[in-house]
C-alpha cells in the first residue's frame, strides 16, 4: 500500500513539475516575462541574425506559394502541363517558380545554420528548452515541405522519388503494405497520391508551421535572447533568470531599434541574394512527364535529401531498413531531447567537448554524403556501354583476340559499372589498371562467378568470349608496371 | 450541514450545485458521444484506401505472339483501377519473359531494393537497376547488389491466345496478402 501511495505522490509531483515547467515558459504572468523589450548587448551580434532571416524567407515562401497555388493544377493528369504553362506562358510564372524553389533552399540552409548557431552557443539550455524543441520540429516540418514540394513538381523524377519513398515505407514490418496504400491513397502512385501531397504541402504543413513559428517567436520574446556564452559562466536553474535580468539592467539594449539593426541588414541581403539567384538560375524542372512507362530515368532527390540517397546507396544492404526505420528516428529523438539531456552547465563550445565531437561527426557525414550524392558513384551509368567508347590508346597495337575482348566489354554492358579512361559507371572498380590487381585466373573467376557487387557472367558468356575479355583486361596495366601474377605458385600456373 | 454564512448570495444551494454538476457531466458525455460519432466516418473515410483484395484484376497484355520465345520484352498496361484524373501515371510497365509455348514469367518494373525501374539488357542477360546497381538474372533471381530478394512477379495465364496478368498495385516488400 505504502509503495502505491508513494508512487501516486511521485506522479503528482511529476505532474506539478511539468505544469510549472510549462507555466514558466508560456504563462502570461509577469514573473515569467524577462524584460521583453530589451536584449543583452552581447546578443546584438552578426552571429544572431539567422533566425530572423529564416522568418523573412518563410514569409517570402508563403507569398510565392500562394501565387503559385492560384495557377497550379493539383491533378495528376494536368499538374505537369500546368508547370509548363507557368514556365512558358503565365507572365513571370517562371520567376515565381524560381523564387519559390530557391527560396526553399535558402530557407533550409538558413534554418540549419540557425540550428548550428544555437547549438554552438549553447543557447538551447535553461530556460529555452522548449524554443529548441519547437525549432527542431520546424526544421523537420520544413524538410517535409521540401519533400512534398518536390512531389508537386509532378514530373518523372517526382514519380520515381515517390516510388523510392514508398518502397522504403513498404519495408516497415507488418503494417508496411497498409502504410503504403494509406500514403498513396490507392494501389498505385496516381491522382490520389498527388492530392494527398498537395493537401500536406498547401494546407496541413503550413498551418502547423505558422502555429509553431508563432510559439517559437513568443518564446524568444518571453524568455529573452540568450547572452553570448563565456567559458566558466555556468547555467544554473536557481540563478539564471535573476542573472539574466541583472545583465539586461546593467548592459541591456532596446530590442527596437538597436536589437534589430543587424537582423534587418542581413535579412535584406538574403532576400536580395534570393532575388538575384532566382533570376539567374531560373525554376527547377519540370523534367520528363510523370509517365512510369518511360523507364529511361535515373531519379535524384533534391539537394537536402542527397545524404539520405547516399546512405541508401553506400550502406550494406542489410542495414538499409534498420537505418531508415530505427537509427534515424533515434538520432532525431536525440536532437529533440538535447536540451532535456543537458539543460544546465557550460554553454561555451570549448567546454562542451562531447557536444563538439558529436556535431563534427554528424556534419562530416552529412557533408560527405551530400557531396557524394551530387555524382552518385553507386549508380550504374546505364548508357555507358553504347555511349562512351574505349580510349584509342587502349586499342593501339592490340592482338585480334584482345580487340575482340574490348568489343565484348562494350557489348556486354561492363562499362555501365566499370570506367575506362575516366568515363563509364563508377559502381565497380575502374578497369584501367585491373591487370595489376588480379591475375589471369582471378580475372576468369571474377567474371564467371562475380563477387562483391558484381553479378556472375558464367551463363551470359561463352568460354571463347571469356578468353577474349581476359586477354584484353591483361593489357590493362601501366607501361612500366607488369601485370599481377601468382607468386605463390609461379612454377605451376605460370602467372 | 453547511452553515448559512458560508453560502454567499450567488453561491448555489447544494441541490443547485449537484444539478450543475450533472449538467456539466452530461455536457461532456454528449460531446464525447458526438465526437465519437463524427470520428467513425472520418477515420473510415481516411482508411478507405486500405480495403484489400479489390486491387488485383486480370489484365490482358495482348496476343502471346507479340512475345517471342526466349526473349524478354517490355509490356505496358493501363492500371484497371485508374481514375480519369490519374493521367499517364496509370500507364504501368512490366517485363514479360517468354520461355517457350505458354510458359512465361512477368516481372514488375520496380526493383526489389527501393522501387526504381529496372532495365533488361539482353546482351548481359541481366536486369539492371539505375539507382543503386542492383542486378537480377533473366529468371528474376537476385544476381548482385543491394536488393534483398528476387524481382516481384505477377501471376499470369494464357487465355484465348492472349497473355493475362493479375495486377493492379505497386509491389512493395510487405504487401499484405490479398
Amino acid at each position: 500500500m505504502r509503495d502505491g501511495e508513494s508512487a501516486v505522490t511521485k506522479l503528482k509531483a511529476a505532474q506539478r513539475a511539468i505544469i510549472e515547467w510549462m507555466r514558466l515558459r508560456l504563462s502570461s504572468s509577469q514573473r515569467a516575462n524577462n524584460a521583453p523589450s530589451r536584449v543583452p548587448r552581447s546578443a546584438v551580434s552578426w552571429g544572431y541574425v539567422f533566425g530572423s532571416a529564416t522568418f523573412v524567407v518563410l514569409l517570402l515562401e508563403l507569398v510565392t506559394g500562394l501565387c503559385l497555388a492560384l495557377v497550379y493544377a493539383p491533378s495528376a493528369d494536368n499538374a505537369w502541363q500546368s508547370l509548363l504553362y507557368l514556365n512558358y506562358q503565365q507572365p513571370l510564372g517562371w520567376y515565381l517558380r524560381a523564387l519559390h524553389y530557391w527560396g526553399s533552399n535558402f530557407l533550409l540552409a538558413l534554418m540549419i545554420i540557425h540550428l548550428v548557431q544555437v547549438f554552438v552557443l549553447g543557447a538551447y539550455k535553461y530556460p529555452r528548452e522548449l524554443t529548441w524543441i519547437g525549432g527542431v520540429l520546424l526544421l523537420l516540418l520544413m524538410l517535409a515541405m521540401a519533400l512534398t514540394g518536390e512531389v508537386l513538381r509532378f514530373d518523372q523524377e517526382a514519380y520515381w522519388d515517390l516510388a523510392i519513398g514508398f518502397a522504403l515505407a513498404g519495408r516497415t514490418p507488418i503494417i508496411g503494405g497498409y502504410l503504403v496504400h494509406f500514403l498513396m491513397g490507392g494501389p498505385i502512385i496516381a491522382g490520389a497520391t498527388l492530392a494527398r501531397m498537395f493537401t500536406m504541402h498547401v494546407l496541413i504543413l503550413p498551418a502547423v508551421i505558422l502555429g509553431l513559428t508563432g510559439l517559437h517567436l513568443l518564446l524568444v520574446y518571453r524568455l529573452g535572447i540568450s547572452e553570448w556564452p563565456m567559458p566558466g559562466r555556468l547555467v544554473r536553474r536557481e540563478t539564471y533568470l535573476s542573472n539574466y535580468r541583472a545583465t539586461l539592467d546593467r548592459e541591456g539594449e532596446p530590442l527596437i531599434p538597436t536589437g534589430l539593426r543587424k537582423d534587418l541588414i542581413f535579412a535584406a541581403l538574403i532576400v536580395l541574394g534570393l532575388i538575384v539567384t532566382a533570376a539567374i538560375m531560373g525554376p527547377k524542372g519540370p523534367n520528363g512527364a510523370p509517365n512510369p512507362s518511360i523507364i529511361q530515368t535515373r531519379p535524384h532527390p533534391d539537394f537536402f535529401f542527397l545524404w539520405m540517397e547516399a546512405l541508401m546507396g553506400l550502406l550494406p544492404a542489410w542495414l538499409d531498413t534498420p537505418f531508415a526505420l530505427i537509427v534515424l528516428p533515434i538520432l532525431l529523438l536525440g536532437l529533440f531531447a538535447l536540451p532535456l539531456i543537458s539543460p544546465t552547465g557550460e554553454r561555451h563550445i570549448l567546454r562542451r567537448p562531447l557536444s563538439m565531437v558529436i556535431a563534427i561527426i554528424v556534419f562530416a557525414v552529412l557533408i560527405t554524403t551530400t557531396w557524394l550524392g551530387t555524382y552518385d558513384p553507386w549508380s550504374p551509368d546505364m548508357n555507358a556501354w553504347s555511349a562512351t567508347p574505349i580510349p584509342i590508346a587502349y586499342l593501339k597495337g592490340r592482338t585480334p583476340l584482345e580487340l575482340q575482348g574490348a568489343i565484348l566489354i562494350q557489348a556486354k554492358q561492363c562499362r555501365n559499372c566499370h570506367s575506362l579512361g575516366g568515363s563509364g559507371g563508377m559502381r565497380g572498380p575502374r578497369l584501367d589498371t585491373t591487370a595489376t590487381r588480379l591475375t589471369r585466373n582471378e580475372l576468369i573467376r571474377q567474371i564467371l562467378q562475380g563477387g562483391g557487387n558484381m553479378p556472375g557472367y558464367g551463363k551470359a558468356l561463352r568460354p571463347a568470349e571469356v578468353d577474349a575479355i581476359v586477354a584484353f583486361l591483361m593489357t590493362m596495366h601501366p607501361t612500366n608496371e607488369p601485370p599481377a601474377r601468382n607468386s605463390a605458385r609461379p612454377a605451376v600456373t605460370g602467372g | 450541514m453547511i452553515e448559512s454564512s458560508e453560502i454567499g448570495p450567488n453561491d448555489p444551494s447544494p441541490a443547485e450545485s449537484s444539478r450543475r454538476g450533472f449538467l456539466l457531466r452530461a455536457g461532456i458525455l454528449l460531446n464525447a458521444l458526438a465526437l465519437a460519432a463524427l470520428a467513425i466516418p472520418i477515420v473510415g473515410y481516411l482508411l478507405g484506401p486500405l480495403k484489400r483484395g479489390v486491387f488485383l484484376k486480370w489484365i490482358s497484355l495482348g496476343p502471346i505472339g507479340t512475345f517471342p520465345e526466349n526473349q524478354t520484352r517490355l509490356a505496358i498496361y493501363t492500371n484497371p483501377f485508374r481514375q480519369p484524373w490519374d493521367g499517364t501515371t496509370a500507364e504501368i510497365p512490366c517485363w514479360v519473359r517468354r520461355l517457350n509455348g505458354n510458359s512465361f514469367q512477368v516481372f514488375a518494373i520496380n526493383c526489389s531494393h527501393l522501387g526504381c525501374p529496372v532495365r533488361w539488357f539482353p546482351e548481359a542477360e541481366l536486369f539492371m537497376c539505375p539507382c543503386h546497381g542492383g542486378t537480377f538474372h533473366s529468371d528474376g533471381e537476385r544476381a548482385a547488389g543491394p536488393p534483398p530478394r528476387s524481382l516481384y512477379q505477377y501471376p499470369y495465364k494464357v487465355e484465348s491466345g492472349e497473355l493475362w496478368v493479375k495486377a493492379g498495385e505497386m509491389p512493395v516488400m510487405r504487401l499484405p496478402k490479398a
